[in-house]
C-alpha cells in the first residue's frame, strides 16, 4: 500500500469513514429505536443469579451461578464438543482419503460411497438421525449394554468409571515436566541425527519419560487414584438410573458423531486432492530408492502432500466449530442454547447477548485459524 | 482513477443520507395509535402465535389457524377491521417471540405466553390481560409406580423447552424438595415429545395445557398421565409492545368483550337479536347504547362484531379446547361467578 499517493490514500480514508458511518447509524438507530420502547442496554445483566440449570457441565454449576458463569459452561461445552469433533473428524477423513486411492477396489469404493452419501445429506438431518436413531435403539437403563461391568450403555447416557484422585495436580504437573523434556528430548535426537548422522532411540525415551514420571508420584509423591464404577439405582416401580460414574450424554455422543462423520467427507477429499498433487515423478524415485510403500507415505508423499492439505482443512475445522451450533435441536447445552437460547429468553437483552456470542464465536474461529496457520508455515517448503 | 473516486463520494453521500433518514422510527406517546393507523392501512393485523399447540393456536393441513390465542387476534382483526379473517399469522419459537413483538414484526402476540413482572416491566412489553389460566405440571409413564410429585428421587431427568418459565419453575421446584435432576431442555416441543417417548427422560414438564395438548402427539397417549400437582402459577395471555396506549386498549378490550359477552350470556348467534334488550350492559356490548368504540377511534359496532364473528370466550374454549379432548375441565378457566362451575378466575373489568 503506497500511502503517500493521495489517489490511493483517499479512496481509503472514504472506505474507513462510510464503514465508520454505517455502522453508527445502526447503533444509532437501535439505541433511538430502544429507547423509544423503554428497553435498557447493558450488560450488567452478567452479574446476575442465572436460575436456571444445565444438564451437562464441565465445571461446577447450578442456578445459583451467574449468566457469566452461565456462559463459561456453555462455551466449554462447545470447544469440547469442536475438539472431539474435529479429532475424530480428522481421524476418519484421513484414513477415508487415503482408502479412496487405495488399490483395493473394494476399500476404494467404501471410501467413495461413505463420502458421496455423508456430504450430501444436511447435517441436521444427520444430527436429527443419529440423535433420535441411537435413543431408538440404545435400551433402557435396566438392560443397559454391559461393558465388562465397569462401564454401561444406556438410552439415558454412556456411563463410564468416575476418577477419584488425591493429590491431583502433583500428577498433573509431572505430566507436564514429562512433555516439556519429551520435546528436548526429540530436538536433541533431531539435532544428533543431522549433524552427526547417528539414531537416537528417541521413541522409547519418551515413552519411558511420558509413564515413568508420573508413575513415580504414584510411588513417592503420595498420588492415589480410584475408579468409581457406576451403579445402577432405582428411583420407582420402573425408572432406573446410574449413578457414580461419569455420564457421557446421548447428546454428546450423537452430536460429535454427526459433526465428525459429516466433516471428515469434506477432510478426505481435501487428503486425496493433497496426495494425488504431488507429482508423480516423487514416487517413482523413492520407490527406485527402495522405500517399501508405507515409508513412501510417511517420508515423501504426505510431507508435501500436507501442504495441499492445511489451508482448505482449517475451512473445515471452522466449520466443524460453527456448526456445533446446531446442538440446540437436539438439547446439547453450548453456548447457542444456553446462553443465546435460556439467557436470552430470560434477560431478554437479545443485542448484549447476540454480541457477545458473535464475539465468542469470532474469537474462537480466529484461534482456531492462528493456530492452523501457524502449523501450515511449519509444513511449508523451507530453502535451505 | 478518477472514476473511482467518483464512486467512492457516491457511497459516502449514500451512507450520510442513510444516517440522516434513520433517525425515526418506533412509536412514540401520541395520541393517535401509529399501530392502529398501520393495521388499518395494511389491511390486517399482525398476529404472532405458536408452531402449532393444538387447542391454542394450531394450523391445519391447509393453513387455518384456529385455537383461543388465534382467536385474540381474530377479535381484533374483527374488531378494528371489520374481518375476523383478515390476520396474518407468523408462528414463532419461544425465543424469537419477544423480538418480534418489540422489532413491530408483529403487532400482538397471541401465544400461551406467561405473564411475569420482569417480561412486563424489563423487555418493553405489557400483557393486557390474560386469556387461559395454567400451571406447570408433570407428565410421567403411568406404569413408573408415580402418582405424585413427592414419589421423585435424586437423578430424575426431566424434558422441557428452552426459553420459557418452566426452566426456571423445574428448578424452583427440584431444589425446594432438594432433589437433585438432571435437565434436558430442547429448542422445539416436537423434539421433547421424541426425547420423552424414546425414554430419554422419565418426566416430561411444561404448562399443563400443554401437556395434555402434546400427550396427543405421543406414540401411546394412553400410557401416560399428568400427575394432579400445579407447581407454578402460569397465567397466559396476549401481549403488545410498549408505547402505544391506544392499541393496548383495542387488544385488551377485544379480551375483555369475549369474557363479558359470556358472562352476560351474549353469544355469536343471538348478539345482534339483543340490540334492544332490557338489560343496559348487553345493549353497551352489542353497540346499540353508548358510545364505547369512540374511546378507542373505533365506530360503535365493534364489539358486536367480535360477538358474532368469534363468539364469546366460553364458545371460543368449548371449540378449541373442551370439544378437542385437550382439557374438558374448564377449572380456573370458568366465570367467576358461574353457578356450575366452582373455582372460575375470570373476572374482567366492566366495559362501560
Amino acid at each position: 500500500m503506497n500511502f503517500k499517493n493521495p489517489k490511493t490514500l483517499i479512496p481509503q480514508i472514504i472506505t474507513v469513514a462510510s464503514l465508520v458511518s454505517i455502522i453508527a447509524y445502526f447503533a444509532f438507530n437501535a439505541q433511538v429505536n430502544m429507547g423509544n420502547r423503554g428497553i435498557s442496554f447493558g450488560y450488567g445483566f452478567l452479574s446476575q443469579e442465572a436460575s436456571f440449570d444445565i444438564g451437562f457441565s464441565l465445571i461446577d454449576y447450578d442456578g445459583s451461578h451467574s449468566y457469566a458463569r452461565a456462559f463459561l459452561v456453555g462455551l466449554l461445552n462447545t470447544i469440547l464438543v469442536s475438539a472431539i469433533g474435529i479429532f475424530f473428524a480428522t481421524l476418519i477423513g484421513v484414513t477415508v482419503g487415503i482408502g479412496r486411492l487405495s488399490s483395493n477396489y473394494l476399500i476404494a469404493k467404501a471410501a467413495e460411497i461413505y463420502v458421496e452419501i455423508f456430504r450430501n445429506i444436511p447435517l441436521l438431518l444427520q444430527i436429527f438421525f443419529w440423535y433420535f436413531a441411537a435413543l431408538r435403539a440404545l435400551p433402557l437403563p435396566v438392560d443397559s449394554i454391559n461393558f465388562y461391568d465397569i462401564s454401561f450403555l444406556n438410552v439415558k447416557g454412556w456411563y463410564v468409571p468416575k476418577f477419584i484422585w488425591t493429590n491431583f495436580s502433583l500428577f498433573f504437573s509431572s505430566l507436564i515436566v514429562a512433555i516439556i523434556s519429551i520435546i528436548f528430548v526429540l530436538k536433541y535426537a533431531k539435532k544428533k541425527r543431522d549433524e552427526f548422522g547417528k539414531q537416537v532411540p528417541a521413541l522409547y525415551i519418551s515413552l519411558a519419560i511420558l509413564f515413568g514420571l508420573p508413575f513415580l508420584t504414584f510411588l513417592i509423591g503420595g498420588v492415589t487414584l480410584f475408579f468409581q464404577i457406576p451403579e445402577l439405582a432405582q428411583l420407582s416401580k420402573t425408572i432406573y438410573v446410574y449413578k457414580g460414574g461419569v455420564s457421557i450424554i446421548p447428546e454428546l455422543i450423537s452430536l460429535a458423531l454427526a459433526l465428525s462423520m459429516y466433516t471428515a467427507t469434506f477432510i478426505a477429499e481435501n487428503v486425496r486432492a493433497g496426495i494425488l498433487g504431488v507429482n508423480k515423478g516423487q514416487k517413482e524415485a523413492a520407490a527406485s530408492i527402495g522405500l517399501t510403500k508405507g515409508q513412501i507415505l510417511k517420508l515423501v508423499v504426505m510431507p508435501q502432500a500436507l501442504r495441499i492439505i492445511i489451508p482448505p482443512t482449517t475451512n473445515q475445522y471452522l466449520n466443524l466449530t460453527k456448526n456445533s451450533s446446531l446442538a440446540a435441536a437436539i438439547a446439547y447445552p453450548d453456548l447457542v442454547l444456553v446462553f443465546a437460547g435460556t439467557a436470552l429468553m430470560q434477560t431478554g437483552r437479545a443485542i448484549e447477548i447476540i454480541s457477545i456470542t458473535m464475539f465468542t464465536y469470532l474469537a474462537l474461529s480466529l484461534s482456531i485459524s492462528l493456530f492452523m496457520n501457524w502449523y501450515n508455515k511449519k509444513m511449508a517448503i523451507k530453502e535451505k | 482513477m478518477i472514476k473511482s473516486i467518483k464512486t467512492w463520494i457516491l457511497v459516502v453521500l449514500a451512507s450520510s443520507l442513510l444516517v440522516a433518514c434513520g433517525q425515526g422510527g418506533g412509536g412514540s406517546g401520541s395520541k393517535k395509535s401509529k399501530t392502529l393507523d398501520n393495521t388499518k392501512k395494511a389491511g390486517y393485523v399482525k398476529c404472532g402465535v405458536s408452531q402449532g399447540l393444538p387447542g391454542f393456536s394450531n394450523a391445519d393441513a391447509s393453513g387455518n389457524w384456529t385455537g383461543v390465542d388465534v382467536d385474540v387476534c381474530r377479535a381484533v382483526a374483527a374488531a378494528v377491521l371489520g374481518d375476523a379473517d383478515k390476520v396474518k399469522y407468523t408462528p414463532l419459537s419461544a425465543k424469537e417471540r419477544f423480538t418480534a413483538l418489540t422489532s413491530g414484526e408483529i403487532d400482538v402476540l397471541s401465544r400461551n405466553t406467561t405473564w411475569t413482572l420482569s417480561r412486563d416491566a424489563d423487555i418493553g412489553l405489557t400483557f393486557v390481560g390474560v386469556n387461559f389460566y395454567d400451571g406447570q405440571g408433570f407428565m410421567v409413564r403411568k406404569n413408573s409406580g408415580i402418582n405424585s410429585v413427592n414419589d421423585f428421587k435424586n437423578g430424575i431427568s426431566a424434558c422441557t423447552n428452552t426459553g420459557t418459565t418452566t426452566e426456571l419453575n423445574m428448578r424452583d421446584f427440584f431444589n425446594s424438595k432438594n432433589i437433585k435432576y438432571e435437565p434436558i431442555a430442547f429448542e422445539k416441543a416436537d423434539e421433547v415429545v421424541q426425547a420423552y417417548d424414546a425414554g430419554r427422560c422419565d418426566t416430561y414438564t411444561t404448562d399443563k395445557s400443554g401437556l395434555a395438548a402434546q400427550r396427543t402427539k405421543l406414540s401411546a397417549p394412553d400410557d401416560h398421565k399428568v400427575l394432579p400437582e400445579t407447581i407454578s402459577k402460569e397465567p397466559l395471555g396476549p401481549v403488545v409492545r410498549q408505547g402505544d396506549a391506544v392499541w393496548e386498549d383495542i387488544v385488551r378490550w377485544s379480551l375483555n368483550v369475549m369474557i363479558e359477552a359470556e358472562e352476560y350470556g351474549i353469544t355469536s348467534s343471538n348478539a345482534s337479536s339483543l340490540k334492544d334488550s332490557d338489560n343496559p350492559q348487553i345493549k353497551r356490548l352489542v353497540g346499540s347504547e353508548g358510545e364505547l368504540g369512540a374511546a378507542f377511534g373505533l365506530d360503535n359496532e365493534w364489539s358486536l362484531r367480535i360477538i358474532e364473528q368469534v363468539g364469546n370466550y366460553g364458545e371460543s374454549y368449548k371449540k378449541h379446547i373442551a370439544d378437542t379432548g385437550i382439557l374438558p375441565i374448564r377449572g380456573p378457566n370458568a366465570l367467576w361467578n358461574d353457578p356450575n362451575l366452582k373455582g372460575g378466575l375470570l373476572y374482567v373489568p366492566p366495559a362501560r
